[in-house]
């Protein structure tokens, strides 16, 4: 029986470590299915700003150790808000100089994030240097709880866990609770309509895309607790996070979540038996596949056009 | 045309138990629709009604929930959208839906029922025939003298009797004309009517409209729809007179 | 006959082709080294690329991410093919097993697999390098566009392609030769292609090639299909419900790019002498894309002077300034898209033309080909949602 209990505890770690997986595709995929699913942008440079994120973290964290090495255990409640700002105001510039000019043009903007997404990579890069650089978590964060002698949790996957609970929680009571998430639901059905009632469409496309981006920013600080940040630490996401949103039937947000769940469930659950290559190869393709039979989505809404 | 009196009577077109659901809403609801060969027929009713679903449910654009739409022997729920067209339903968009970039020549040359596949589109010639149907399909149209225009510049009017022209080209034996005149003048409001009475000739013609003295003008037959069924049919005079209708264009 | 001058888009256009041809057959051989020649061709093979894609972007408004993915899959059966070749037991003797390629050695396996077997025949390999991305074109094609994906889920999904056809080369090491590729190539059929004369000679079958897929694209642009294609991208409602299968068109156009593009990856392979997952990729791919916005999404040839200015570009800041490159390629992006969505070629016919015309003395040329139409297919999800 030993190796049943065994092969349990494996499986709950595999199980677990899906969750985490889960986390950063989810936090992701949270700001484009704001800005993706309820504007119709596509932002390629999406991971950028979660890149940003990562860096504001960074950049608290050196600062914090150089200059109030006691404010150590609290500054990631900062960072965390200041990534939202940094990320979001960056988004709010981008929005203005760029996307509001290619409302019309939806392929063309995926050209020009795509271009901006060079961008800023290289602007990372001659920032921070091509290297790697990793922020210092607070000593709360580090080691594990066990629950079991066989089954351990690490401490900073808990915590990133409990971070896109709350996030996701306050993303929807905001779309769908509050004044201004009324107006970017009609503002996203339709646009002339809006405008007649005295929304200023032009506004709320702004703040939902910064919105979407400050998102981002924020999944980023979360980021640095699990890994290092370069500067495509967020591009490598990206492809994941569209195929998140798009599988989970792009203007719903309970479908983005189901989306994430199968998809990092998947793809972690592969890994046990094949290479990590062939496990995503194997994840990404299924995902195509049920596409092709559902293009919606997994989750949306027959409308009448 | 061997047709004979049997053949006559049977209706081109038969809609029987249609409905349609959007998330539970009933656009379309359990409709019985029957037209006859050489009808012009005129569906009225107000907003949300249900007309546009209607065509859009005949042409293929939207799939029934439940129901059967023969036509002319052929049950079209179940037939892709171009070989509907194909078996000769031609269906125009209540906004004017050109091709911009294109002259008024090429426009009309797009629906001309040859080179509708892959490789019989990359080896189509502009034969004389091509061109002289085109020709004549203009001239019908009231657009004989601007073959060369780019149809942008075209007036709104113009833009609708080309996709008319359009349909035309594909010789359809239902034609479904989804508000024509809008945003017409009273003038291009008459000449359509005429248009629409000369083509209906050998044809059946399906019409969603707004304007009571248009309808009057080329009805044959008109429904009313209310709440995705049928609430009255009849003669223009008979539907006008007929209390539920009244009731529910003017109001409680 | 009235159908060649159609095909060959009038007078202004013969001038435009008779002027790249000049260019790419007399200028570059005469004034460049055998090394830079050599380059210049490289470039030729992304011209390929670029070319499909002013089909089935610039036309019929499918962009798609992923002709990576076909210029890769031709380019790796060119290089299987001549890997064998180069794999030959004598020169591979002192590998434990001789007569496979050496990375599938490397990997412990010891028979060629099945998947290698045919591209011993040189005919089989010339079939295959077209056949091959041409039924994967299909199959893609079939799946997407019959289920009616949309433009922009479609330019995902391609992207996800190529990111999984990357993850699975560069997985599969001891199929695929991973992330180094397929290389040390050196005879095609005992014709040794490293030496500058095979070189010069590759130079100009690319171009002729080329010039053939440029044909080939003027041909279908004048015919139905071309204007059908224009149409379906500005209405396609209105095409499907004039009585046309939309989606078989959208995966003709489609294979014909792809197939376009695995000709430019075969005739890479032969030039470069080598084949690697790099050309495969997310980033690859939408740098093809560049090429034809910047040469002009709707204009043949402007995709060819698009791949070459583009890549003289990357190749002479990444030798001298590597740090510019990449804000200058971003930039360029953002600028072609969102102020000159015809790319080079929408400014000359808007500006270059009258100035030359001026300079000739001559009137300004009606208004041929590359008409500056601002393109109208993308407006689909934000004004047309109900």
């Amino acid at each position: 029986m030993e190796w049943l209990s065994e092969f349990g505890a494996i499986a709950a770690m595999q199980g677990f470590n899906g969750l985490s997986v889960f986390c950063v595709l989810l936090l992701m995929a949270l700001g484009l299915a704001i800005i993706f699913g309820q504007m119709g942008v596509i932002n390629m440079a999406h991971g950028e700003f979660l890149t940003i994120g990562a860096y504001t973290t960074y950049v608290c964290s050196s600062l914090t150790a150089h200059f109030a090495p006691s404010f150590q255990p609290y500054y990631f409640f900062f960072a965390i808000a200041l990534s939202f700002l940094v990320a979001g105001a960056v988004g709010w510039l981008v929005e203005w100089a760029m996307i509001s000019r290619l409302y019309k043009r939806p392929l063309d903007t995926l050209l020009a994030t795509w271009g901006l997404s060079l961008v800023m990579q290289q602007t990372f890069r001659s920032v921070f240097g091509a290297r790697e650089v990793s922020a210092e978590p607070p000593a709360w964060l580090m080691g594990s709880v066990n629950f079991t002698d066989a089954i351990e949790i690490p401490r900073n996957g808990l915590f990133m866990m409990g971070l896109t609970l709350l996030l996701t929680a306050t993303i929807f009571l905001m779309l769908y609770r509050s004044r201004w998430g009324l107006q970017v639901r009609a503002t996203v059905q339709n646009r002339l309509m809006s405008r007649a009632v005295g929304i200023n469409t032009r506004k709320v496309d702004r703040m939902t895309f910064a919105l979407g981006c400050g998102v981002a920013g924020v999944a980023g600080a979360a980021f640095t607790t699990i890994g290092s940040t370069g500067p495509t630490a967020g591009s490598q996401y990206i492809v994941d996070t569209f195929l998140v949103v798009v599988f989970g039937g792009a203007q719903s947000l309970f479908g983005t979540i189901a989306s994430a769940f199968l998809i990092a469930q998947t793809q972690s659950l592969s890994e046990f038996f094949l290479s990590g290559s062939m496990a995503k190869v194997l994840t990404l393709s299924s995902v195509i596949l049920i596409l092709m039979l559902r293009p919606q989505g997994l989750f949306s809404i027959k409308v009448r056009k | 045309m061997t047709a004979v009196g049997f053949e006559m009577k049977k209706p081109v077109l038969a809609i029987e138990g249609l409905t349609v659901s959007f998330d539970g809403f009933k656009a379309v609801d359990n409709l019985n629709l029957y037209i006859d060969r050489n009808e012009v027929r005129v569906v009225i009713g107000p907003n949300g009604a249900g007309k546009t679903t209607v065509l859009d449910l005949i042409c293929g654009k939207t799939r029934a929930t439940s129901g059967s739409i023969q036509f002319d022997g052929q049950e079209l729920t179940k037939m892709r959208e171009y070989n509907i067209v194909r078996a000769g339903v031609g269906r125009k968009f209540q906004n004017p839906s050109i091709y911009e970039n294109l002259t008024v020549f090429e426009n009309l040359e797009m629906s001309y029922p040859a080179g509708r596949k892959v490789w019989g589109a990359l080896f189509f010639k502009r034969s004389a025939q091509v061109i002289a149907r085109v020709e004549e399909v203009a001239r019908e149209i009231f657009l004989g003298d601007l073959l060369q225009q780019q149809a942008d510049l075209l007036s709104h009017g113009q833009k609708q009797w080309l996709e008319i022209g359009m349909l035309l080209m594909q010789d359809p034996e239902l034609l479904m004309l989804d508000e024509p005149v809008a945003g017409m003048s009273v003038n291009e409001r008459a000449q359509t009517a005429e248009l629409l009475n000369r083509i209906s000739q050998g044809r059946s013609v399906l019409v969603i409209e707004h304007d009571m003295e248009f309808v009057k003008s080329i009805a044959h037959k008109v429904t009313v729809l209310h709440q995705g069924k049928v609430l009255a049919e009849g003669s223009m005079e008979s539907v006008q007179s007929n209390p539920k209708v009244i009731e529910v264009y003017l109001g409680h | 006959m009235k159908a060649l001058d159609k095909l060959l888009g009038g007078q202004q256009n013969l001038i435009g082709i008779m002027l790249l041809a000049v260019l790419i057959l007399v200028v570059f051989p005469l004034t460049l080294d055998a090394f830079r020649l050599n380059m210049v061709g490289k470039y030729l093979t992304y011209a390929f690329v670029a070319v499909g894609l002013v089909l089935c972007w610039g036309y019929g408004g499918i962009l798609s991410l992923g002709q990576g993915v076909f210029f890769g899959v031709g380019g790796y059966c060119m290089a299987m093919f001549l890997k064998l070749e180069a794999s030959d037991p004598q020169s591979t003797k002192i590998q434990s097993t001789p007569g496979i390629p050496d990375f599938m050695d490397w990997n412990q396996i010891t028979e060629l697999p099945w998947l290698w077997q045919p591209f011993h025949s040189f005919t089989f390999t010339v079939f295959a390098v077209i056949a091959v991305p041409v039924l994967l074109a299909f199959i893609i094609g079939i799946a997407l566009f019959k289920r009616r994906v949309g433009d922009v889920y479609f330019s995902i999904v391609t992207q996800a392609i190529a990111l999984i056809l990357t993850v699975l080369i560069v997985g599969q090491q001891g199929l695929t030769g991973g992330v180094n590729g397929i290389t040390d190539l050196k005879t095609l059929l005992g014709w040794d292609l490293r030496t500058d004369s095979a070189k010069m000679i590759l130079y100009f079958i690319s171009a002729g090639l080329l010039f053939g897929c440029i044909f080939i694209g003027r041909f279908i642009l004048a015919s139905k299909l071309g204007r059908l294609l224009m149409a379906m991208r500005d209405k396609e409602e209105r095409v499907r419900f004039s009585g046309y299968d939309v989606a078989s068109f959208k995966i003709f156009v489609f294979c014909v790019a792809a197939a376009f593009s695995a000709i430019g990856g075969a005739m890479f392979a032969l030039q470069v002498g080598f084949m690697s997952p790099s050309f495969v990729g997310i980033v690859p791919s939408i740098e093809m894309v560049i090429f034809a916005a910047v040469g002009g999404r709707m204009s043949l040839l402007g995709a060819v002077y698009g791949a070459l200015l583009v890549n003289y570009g990357k190749t002479y800041f990444s030798e001298s300034f590597p740090e510019l490159w990449l804000y200058l390629m971003g930039g360029l992006f953002i600028a072609v898209v969102m102020y000159f969505p015809n790319g080079l070629a929408g400014l000359w016919d808007s500006h270059g033309r009258q100035a030359l015309a001026k300079l000739l003395r001559r009137k300004p040329a009606p208004k041929a080909e590359i008409a500056p139409v601002t393109p109208k297919a993308e407006t689909k999800i934000l004004e047309t949602q109900p």
